[in-house]
């Protein structure tokens, strides 16, 4: 570089000009957001007016001694945990298979993907459909299969609605966990696999034993993901159940909305809310965690680049 | 014997991956009353065509629906998010992985992590935002909230993009004389054109997914997206159009399969973050 430097070759200020647009936007509608969200949650707000006071911790009293709110926290950590390990499971299953080449791969593979790729309204719709009460598909096929001699009401019923729920959660978030388990296998280096069978490892073996604590960082940012994907969303159960049958259904997202939003009272749809907050701080000190044990990892490689 | 339970295997989780589209595909073009015979009836076999298929539930779709409103209203929503993501994201990217130096990473990591906070947290604060500037039902609404989540993801993809184009060309542009701006203008749209493709792809797939917001902060049916209006307004009181409801399902879903295979690897590269070496 020449010593002629003009406003046009300072990298600071090109690089703060074309930065602040994007952290303009992110402070003012997300960072202020986030802050009023958690300051309603301490006020009486409503939709109608407004004018709102400090109400104290008057809205976390409420809804704590709110027996519906209280099912609806133990419905998201049910769901939430039971999803993921659905999807640990099917994940990993998934992604042993997928390495491998097979006939017709290519197409299994785009259908794989299906459940991710659709808007999860229109996925949670199909699956109302398809756990009809009247006329459920998976009802006749297990009154085929002579499995079933009575009737199942999926969706009628606290237990088996919740089930319904994680099981759709788990189709729609296990193909994405298992892109990146794949794409995590793809990077475990070749010459350890191939040490490992010179040295006699079986399958289990080279799988419980060096695969997996090899993938666990991998499966890691699956997990996350799907825990927010599961835990924030409100589409799936505001769908299939609308948080019935008798309120015995609902999660954090749609009780909200529902006090939140039709309700009016903005400051206990926060406060319900505000509950998601955990869930969210456990995934982002993870993400840290990882990422930066990743640049430790990858220091001595990629180095170099920079 | 390896072989048989690998297909078999491969099989069961395409089946189980499938079958919700395939139920759709089956609905859409049954006949009414093929469609509406109670599961208790073990004869009468549901998985397939017993009479023969109709297009009437797409007649009824697209002709006695809004469903071609709420494409256009999709559309027009996605365009303005593109516009608005692009003009904010590719830069903001751009500045982060060539200029900001030691900080552009932490920075960079920063703006990720707002991806994190979901719409089910802001929904009650916007729904305030959105009224105060009176916008409430409003395709305007929905555009000026949707950056909120493509902007930081599209970002990360940018820089994590420019990183692996090397520097070479832009640091040969300079020695031959270009200012450092010049480079920014008239070198650099050129490496970033995939990184770009990536972002107008993620952008597309993000509208028409979303569905919090759009629920927040939209009633009338004539200005609904796709993924409200199909769910919500297709179903009038207690009637189920499901011929009509699975076909806009199905249709809505193909373009968006195929985008997705197509762009899928440099998705994972973003949710990774640097855990998975590429």
């Amino acid at each position: 570089m020449t010593s002629r430097r003009t406003l046009a070759d300072r990298e600071d200020v090109l690089g703060s000009v074309m930065l602040a647009p994007a952290l303009g936007y992110v402070i003012l509608l997300v960072g202020v957001p986030f802050v009023l969200a958690i300051a309603l949650s301490f006020s009486n707000a409503t939709a109608g007016s407004l004018s709102f006071q400090w109400a104290g911790l008057g809205n976390y009293v409420a809804i704590l001694g709110d027996s519906i709110f209280l099912r609806a926290l133990r419905n998201s950590v049910v769901v939430t945990v039971g999803t993921q390990v659905l999807v640990i499971i099917l994940a990993t299953a998934a992604a042993q298979v997928f390495r491998a080449t097979f006939r017709g791969k290519r197409v299994a593979r785009f259908v794989l993907l299906l459940p991710w790729a659709v808007p999860v309204s229109l996925a949670a719709i199909a699956w109302t459909w398809i756990f009809d009460s009247t006329f459920s598909v998976i009802n006749w096929t297990l009154k085929a299969a002579g499995l079933l001699h009575g009737w199942v009401y999926w969706l009628g019923d606290p237990a088996l609605a919740l089930l319904a729920i994680i099981i759709v959660q788990a189709w729609r978030i296990f193909p994405f966990a298992t892109v990146i388990v794949l794409a995590g296998l793809a990077s475990i280096p070749q010459e350890i696999m191939e040490a490992a069978i010179v040295d006699g490892a079986g399958f289990w073996r080279r799988l419980l034993q060096i695969e997996l604590p090899l993938l666990l960082p991998v499966v890691a940012v699956a997990v996350l993901f799907g825990v927010v994907y599961t835990a924030t969303d409100l589409g799936v159960v505001y769908i299939l159940t609308g948080g019935g049958p008798a309120n015995t259904t609902h999660v954090l997202p749609t009780l909200a909305f529902q006090r939140g939003i039709l309700g009016a009272d903005l400051g206990q749809g926060a406060a319900i809310a505000v509950f998601l907050l955990p869930f969210l701080i456990v995934v982002a000190i993870a993400m840290l965690r990882i990422a930066r044990r990743a640049e430790v990892g990858g220091a001595g490689g990629t180095g170099g680049a920079r | 014997m390896k072989r048989v339970a690998l297909y078999a295997a491969a099989l069961a989780f395409t089946l189980f991956a499938g079958f919700p589209f395939y139920w759709m595909l089956v609905t859409t073009f049954k006949q009414n009353r093929d469609l509406y015979v109670g599961a208790s009836d073990v004869s009468h076999i549901p998985w397939i065509f017993n009479d023969p298929p109709t297009l009437e539930h797409v007649k009824l779709l697209f002709g006695q629906t809004e469903f071609p409103r709420w494409v256009v209203n999709t559309l027009l929503v996605v365009a303005a998010v593109v516009v608005i993501t692009v003009a904010v994201a590719v830069p903001a990217g751009y500045s982060l992985a060539r200029l900001a130096g030691r900080w552009g990473e932490r920075l960079g990591m920063g703006i990720f992590f707002t991806y994190l906070i979901p719409p089910t947290l802001l929904f009650v604060p916007f729904a305030r935002l959105v009224s105060l500037l009176g916008l409430q039902d409003s395709l305007a609404s929905l555009i000026l909230i949707y950056p909120t989540m493509t902007i930081p993801f599209c970002t990360w993809l940018v820089m994590g993009f420019l990183r692996s184009v090397p520097w070479d060309i832009e640091e040969q542009a300079m020695i031959d004389g270009y200012s450092r701006l010049a480079v920014i203008v008239k070198v650099a749209p050129r490496l970033i054109v995939p990184g770009i493709l990536t972002v107008i792809v993620f952008t597309f797939t993000l509208v028409l997914q979303e569905f919090v917001y759009a629920l927040t902060f939209i009633s009338s049916v004539d200005k609904m997206t796709v993924s409200l209006g199909v769910p919500i307004a297709l179903v009038r009181g207690d009637v189920y159009h499901w011929g009509a409801l699975m076909a806009a399902a199905l249709f809505t879903s193909i373009p968006l399969a195929i985008v997705y295979n197509v762009f899928i690897d440099r998705f994972i590269q973003g949710f990774t973050m640097g855990a998975v070496k590429g």
